[in-house]
């Protein structure tokens, strides 16, 4: 098996490390980097749950070889947040955006993405968008009036700035 | 799973390590069905060839006739929001945006999603009705091959070993030419086609229809040019639409699974092609 150095971003910090070809991003993002805010669900791409930016794109870590971080700079649920709570992640606590909360990472990474391609996306752009993300508690209804809350209100940080 | 993983940075190396390990490598575009298929045990190769780094595979040009050229490791979500691409035309990045969701399209690049042959994918039909050529190299040379020949079964291609695609080129809409791209999900809206339709149609001054191409997706082992379809109604008024679709279940070859028995979807096959030349011929 051959070993790759990587040298990426996690959340504006930089990490070099050295990994093996088979690696894969969301088990150096959790294991190696220790930032276990990124959730591992299906394992196959299909909840959303493991959703994270590079370089400002949507992605799905459990799919990502890790050799394909290199360079880049990902954005994790951990990197949102500056000193206070972004704008979507006060409208998830403010309208039911989540209960137990495994989804909720992916739910605030795929919107945060969303926000910054369509800043003031309508109904059928944020169904669209956010059926990738799966949730089995909210009935995803507090989720999108969430994000309608969110939009449009300004400070929402793109996420190719972090 | 153990292997070497390459990433080779012009076509004239990926295809010296192609030569060096043979069977033993295997390419990787985006890499969404490959890590799903090492990750599952289906896939052991010894050497990875990474594609993503090459400049030559990227890209989504207009070519100079008025078609368009697609490179190898453009994304599908490229695709979809390429300005290009839609002006060609609005059915093609159509196709490519009803693939799954945007992490995946994110991902996933056209030269992977063709060669990965899943008979339910969904560009490979559009690119089929829009009569689309592969551009395919290898060490020995390089061919062009019409879509249509590319897969031949269930995840299978008639691409040799050595070989690569480099892009896919679309030829000039023929002006007055319509087309559509129509996926039945009756599921999820992430799914897979239960069926798929891509259709163009051309009308002659006389109203009758000049030309038509009508390719099914997900209801057989690769996508299904509908030939006896086309033929029955080249030169005919829309008029005729309704008898040629009755053509339509023998035309195809599904199985029974989650989305449906045979039946059912030879069925729902008629009625989204119906629903197809509908769109193409109002
Ligand atoms: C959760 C999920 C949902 C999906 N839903 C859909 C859907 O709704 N519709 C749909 O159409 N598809 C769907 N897909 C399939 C997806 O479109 C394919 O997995 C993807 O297009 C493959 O592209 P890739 O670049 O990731 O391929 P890779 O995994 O990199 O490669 C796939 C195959 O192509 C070969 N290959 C790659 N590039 C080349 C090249 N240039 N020349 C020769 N061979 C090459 C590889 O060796 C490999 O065998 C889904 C996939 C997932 C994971
Ligand atoms: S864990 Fe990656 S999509 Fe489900
Ligand atoms: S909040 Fe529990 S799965 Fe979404």
């Amino acid at each position: 098996m051959s070993t790759h150095r990587l040298s990426f971003t996690l959340n504006g910090t930089k990490h070099e490390l050295e990994v093996a070809a088979d690696r894969l991003l969301i088990e150096v993002i959790r294991d190696d980097c220790g930032a276990t805010g990124t959730k591992l669900g299906c394992a196959v791409g299909v909840c959303g749950a493991c959703s994270v930016l590079v370089d400002g794109e949507l992605l799905s870590a459990c799919l990502l070889p890790a050799v394909f971080a290199d360079g880049r700079r990902i954005t994790t649920v951990e990197g949102l947040a500056k000193n206070d709570l972004t704008p979507l992640q006060d409208a998830f606590i403010r309208e039911g955006g989540f209960q137990c909360g495994i989804c909720t990472p992916g739910q605030l990474i795929a919107a945060t993405a969303l926000l910054s391609e369509q800043p003031r996306p309508d109904h059928e752009a944020i169904r669209t968008w956010m059926m990738g993300n799966l949730c089995r508690c909210t009935g995803y209804y507090g989720i999108e009036r969430a994000i309608q809350k969110a939009s449009g209100v300004g400070g929402q940080s793109p996420p190719n700035r972090l | 799973m153990t292997f070497d993983y390459h990433e080779p940075r012009s076509l004239a190396e990926a295809l010296a390590l192609l030569d060096r390990y043979g069977d033993d490598a295997h390419l990787m575009a985006g890499g969404t069905a490959t890590v799903l298929l090492m990750r599952q045990g289906l896939l052991r190769p010894g050497h990875v060839i990474g594609l993503r780094a090459i400049d030559d595979l990227r890209g989504i040009t207009p070519t100079r006739d008025g078609g368009l050229r697609i490179g190898a490791t453009a994304t599908l979500r490229a695709v979809e929001r390429s300005p290009e691409a839609r002006m060609y035309s609005p059915a093609l990045t159509d196709a490519f945006a009803s693939v799954a969701t945007v992490r995946i399209r994110n991902q996933a690049m056209v030269g992977g999603n063709l060669a990965h042959a899943d008979p339910a994918q969904d560009p490979p039909p559009m690119l089929a009705a829009l009569n689309a050529t592969v551009s395919i190299r290898s060490s020995r040379g390089e061919r062009s091959l019409p879509i249509d020949e590319l897969a031949v079964d269930h995840f299978t291609t008639s691409l040799a070993h050595d070989e690569i695609i480099t892009g896919v080129v679309l030829p000039p809409i023929e002006p007055g030419s319509r087309e559509t791209y129509l996926k039945f999900l009756p599921k999820t809206a992430d799914d897979y086609a239960t069926v798929s339709v891509a259709a163009t149609l051309r009308f002659a001054p006389d109203g009758t229809i000049a030309e038509t191409r009508i390719v099914l997706g997900a209801v057989g082992p690769t996508p299904i040019r509908a030939r006896r379809v086309e033929d029955a109604l080249r030169g005919q008024p829309p008029s005729r639409v309704r008898d040629a679709l009755e053509l339509v279940p023998d035309e195809v070859d599904p199985i029974d699974d989650l989305r449906g028995s045979a039946a059912y979807k030879r069925e729902m096959a008629r009625v989204w092609t119906g629903r197809a030349l509908a769109r193409v011929t109002r």
